[in-house]
């Protein structure tokens, strides 16, 4: 698809352009982005919205113990909320899952932007998109944990009993590195805030997964924890369809 | 005096603060926010107020990081206070710094050019969180929590919000009174 194409073609929410998109002035609109924006800013009524800002923000720094207090309110916000162990991961998985979704969105559009997939220059390369299990979850692995937690995850293995079964592991996880578990938590891992982010990108980009966080402390490294991740079949058979053989 | 403290501020930022994206930080939040307005039913008054308790619980705790990192002694006036929390408060904790306007004795105004909670945001369409809705309430909890630990008890509000289509992002601060050093029990 060329990018003037993509530019004209989206009907209804077209994620380069934003959300009206299919009015008859988009196929006037030159392919500079600049005046896309300009347009868009025209009609856009009274408030400026999201999309006429860049995407690429300057990168901005804060203080990890905000974070980590933000986060500790989170926790104990679903602790109140839910009975038992199970609940609050499930819950603090939720919150993750929803981040997940749109963080996905996010990198692409800026990684495809960046090499040029998507731009007013006249390169017609296809948009990238991850269609095999290991270049999604290398993906995951690398790009998202550097966008998310400023450096990659530490390993990423293949189950050798399951076929469709994965593990990410970090041996630190950012957000839980000032969290003390008390002792009738002691199966709580709060990881799965970050597991449910995998698990929303990894549903938006169509390979459908369970993914939960386990606890693997080792001497020297207290806080390592495995996420495992859990293919649907349906993903599996796909897979062996389209590539084996 | 305020240039030392941005001496200060700039070196705490540099060596003693351990960083990180902000991006998380934001995505989080912005969970957070809409996680409690799908639990209370959207009804915005509540968020606000579950917010700033939220806030105001990180703000008891916040504050003796703010003490060990800075060594800063106790605020002579309220105005210092209002630049301490601006210029050190602020940038160590969320790398801006807010103007301070219209202070004086018993209140001041922070202006935020720049905030890290409310970056890619957008309020819910229904009509309603433009008019109710504070997004960066836990902020007004935080202020109120760290500054009743320093004996000084107030109130704080957002009075705009460029999320709402305001033209800034104004927070105020009033001074109800100030607290008296209470002993803790059985320390005489």
């Amino acid at each position: 698809m060329s990018s003037s194409r993509l530019l004209v073609s989206g009907v209804g929410y077209d994620p380069a352009v934003g959300p009206q998109s299919t009015g008859p002035q988009v196929q006037q609109l030159a392919t500079s982005t600049s005046s896309l924006k300009r347009q868009f800013s025209a009609s856009g009524g009274a408030h400026s919205s999201i999309f006429d800002k860049n995407l690429h923000r300057a990168k901005h720094d804060i203080s990890l113990s905000s974070l980590c207090y933000l986060f500790g309110e989170i926790v104990s916000w679903c602790d109140s909320k839910s009975r038992g162990v199970q609940q609050l991961e499930s819950r603090l998985n939720n919150l993750g899952y929803s981040i997940g979704i749109k963080y996905l969105e996010l990198t692409s559009l800026r990684e495809n932007f960046a090499s040029g997939n998507i731009s007013s220059s006249s390169k017609s390369h296809a948009t990238k998109r991850e269609v095999r299990i290991l270049e999604i979850l290398q993906f995951i692995n690398s790009s998202v944990w550097k966008g998310l937690f400023g450096k990659m995850a530490d390993k990423l293995e293949k189950s050798q009993d399951l076929a469709n079964q994965y593990m990410i592991t970090d041996n630190l996880p950012l957000i839980s590195k000032y969290i003390s578990v008390p002792k009738e938590f002691q199966h709580l891992n709060c990881a799965a805030f970050v597991a449910g982010i995998v698990e929303g990108i990894l549903d938006s980009a169509y390979f459908q997964a369970n993914v939960s966080a386990h606890s693997f402390p080792e001497p020297g490294l207290p806080l390592k924890t495995v996420f495992v991740i859990n293919f649907d079949d349906k993903v599996i058979k796909r897979e062996s369809m389209r590539f084996e053989r | 005096m305020s240039k030392s403290l941005k001496t200060l501020s700039d070196d705490l930022w540099k060596n003693r603060v351990e960083k990180v994206n902000s991006e998380l930080f934001t995505l989080t939040y912005g969970s957070l926010v809409a996680q409690l307005c799908r639990d209370l039913n959207y009804n915005y008054a509540e968020v606000n107020a579950h917010l700033e308790k939220m806030g105001y619980n990180i703000g008891l705790r916040l504050v003796e990081e703010f003490f060990a990192q800075t060594n800063l002694g106790r605020c002579q006036t309220f105005r210092e206070t209002a630049e301490v929390v601006a210029k050190v408060g602020f940038r160590m904790f969320l790398n801006v710094v807010p103007q301070v306007v219209g202070v004086d004795e018993k209140q001041f105004s922070l202006v935020l050019d720049e905030n890290p909670l409310a970056e890619f945001v957008e309020l819910p369409d229904d009509g309603k969180a433009f008019k109710e809705l504070w997004y960066s309430n836990v902020l007004v909890g935080v202020l109120k929590g760290a500054l009743e630990m320093v004996q000084l008890e107030v109130n704080a509000f957002f009075v705009s919000d460029v999320l709402r289509g305001d033209d800034t992002t104004e927070l105020k601060v009033k001074l109800v009174q100030v607290l008296k050093d209470e002993i803790p029990v059985g320390e005489d």
